[in-house]
């Protein structure tokens, strides 16, 4: 069968995606513990577990497919990557628009701003959630340290 | 101050323009590209006939006291009613509880041919299902869900309402609210059932629907449930009734 290279990267990412629960599982024994988090106002104002986040290494979790993902759904200031979703909205200039604690409580729990909301609680508590594959229960999509070097990266965003 | 029937009613409103119900079913097919459906149009390209053919051998060997399908069902089962597939998964008074097809196929064949009995799960309940449905291509999906189908078609719709997994989504979430959007490079779908068991090019082989929903709750990071189980039998019946209106194109293409 003859396809066009733009094909076969797509197959690749798609692929990618379908192996995604075997890398994260590989990932949670090592995973740190869940630390608890609180939210005032639309936005969790304390980094989690106190970490300092790295915006470069942010960027890179937000464009990875294994990790953050956030490509999947938002168009992003990320010009290397060429396949970008649209079920969210485009988060250019994200960092002028909201503050960085209100960035924090969007990635790690959106469904407390839209209840509805199709994007994944990134740093949701693992014991709100229904059915978790075994091998993942008890641990979040991303670390706390993985939260806040997203989080660093999008305030950067202006 | 607006008078109390007419701000519900404005609400209502309202609410219709942002919790977007399913408008009308659009088939898998109107997502694919052109090359693909083309693909899909042609039984010498369709990678999806392999299992179809597959299917309709098993149709014809004969089981351990000498019958087979086709025995009762004519060779190429032309003795089947078409239309009466199209209306799977249905109720049967005998056994009191919802078939799928594939079901109906296990049970009939388990009962009456002897031998070792095909599981669920197995490839060849998948190719027999494919080429007995793919009998049914161009009829009208039309599952009924009245009297004893509604608590079932019930507990499925609510199924597909429930969030699974890490990634915490529902499967109408994706596939009522989001459908024609990118996840990535993949276009969504509203998730229609006419094309199953269909071919997937992304994973090279054909699935049946619960095979699909298994791969779904596998991308959203939460423990499936089995082939087979009363819960993907319920989530078939609700999500066949939402394909209603839709032609049968089993084998499909899908991504």
């Amino acid at each position: 069968m003859h396809m066009k290279p733009t094909r076969h990267l797509c197959l690749l990412l798609l692929t990618a995606m379908v192996r995604q629960p075997v890398i994260a599982a590989e990932r949670s024994p090592t995973q740190p513990p869940y630390q608890d988090w609180q939210a005032e106002n639309y936005a969790i104002e304390q980094p989690l577990g106190g970490l300092v986040g790295v915006p470069e290494r942010g960027r890179a979790i937000a464009g990875d497919q294994h990790r953050g993902n956030c490509l999947a759904c938002h168009v992003l200031p990320i010009a290397e990557e060429k396949f970008q979703g649209d079920l969210g909205p485009p988060l250019a200039g994200i960092g002028a628009r909201q503050s960085v604690g209100m960035i924090r409580l969007h990635v790690v729990d959106q469904s407390r701003f839209n209840p509805e909301t199709v994007m994944p609680g990134f740093y949701r508590p693992p014991q709100q959630l229904n059915r978790v594959a075994p091998s993942l229960r008890g641990t979040t999509w991303l670390t706390a340290q993985e939260i806040e070097d997203v989080v660093a990266w999008l305030a950067t965003l202006k | 101050m607006i008078n109390p029937r007419i701000s519900s009613l404005l609400l209502a409103v309202l609410l219709a323009g942002v919790l977007p119900a399913q408008a009308e079913p659009v088939s898998g097919y109107a997502y694919l590209t052109a090359e693909m459906q083309a693909m899909q149009n042609d039984d010498f390209g369709n990678p999806g006939m392999l299992a179809v053919d597959a299917g309709e051998t098993l149709f014809a060997l004969p089981g351990e006291n000498g019958k087979s399908c086709a025995s009762c069902h004519g060779e190429g089962g032309e003795k089947l009613d078409v239309r009466q597939l199209a209306r799977y998964p249905v109720y049967s008074k005998r056994l009191q509880r919802p078939v799928t097809l594939r079901s109906r196929i296990l049970l009939c064949r388990n009962e009456r041919l002897g031998g070792p009995p095909l599981a669920y799960g197995d490839e060849a309940a998948l190719q027999l299902e494919a080429f007995v449905r793919h009998l049914a291509r161009g009829q009208t999906v039309d599952v009924d869900i009245s009297g004893p189908m509604a608590p079932y078609y019930a507990a499925g719709e609510k199924r597909f309402h429930t969030r699974y997994g890490q990634v915490d989504i529902a499967c109408h979430q994706c596939h009522d609210y989001h459908a024609g959007k990118h996840f990535r490079g993949q276009l969504l779908t509203q998730g229609q059932t006419n094309g199953f068991p269909a071919y997937r090019f992304t994973e090279g082989h054909v699935v049946g629907l619960q095979e699909r929903i298994t791969q779904c709750l596998t991308n959203l990071r939460a423990e499936p449930y089995a082939i087979g189980s009363p819960e993907y039998r319920d989530l078939e019946i609700y999500m066949s009734a939402r394909s209603n209106g839709l032609k049968i194109e089993t084998p499909a293409i899908r991504y």
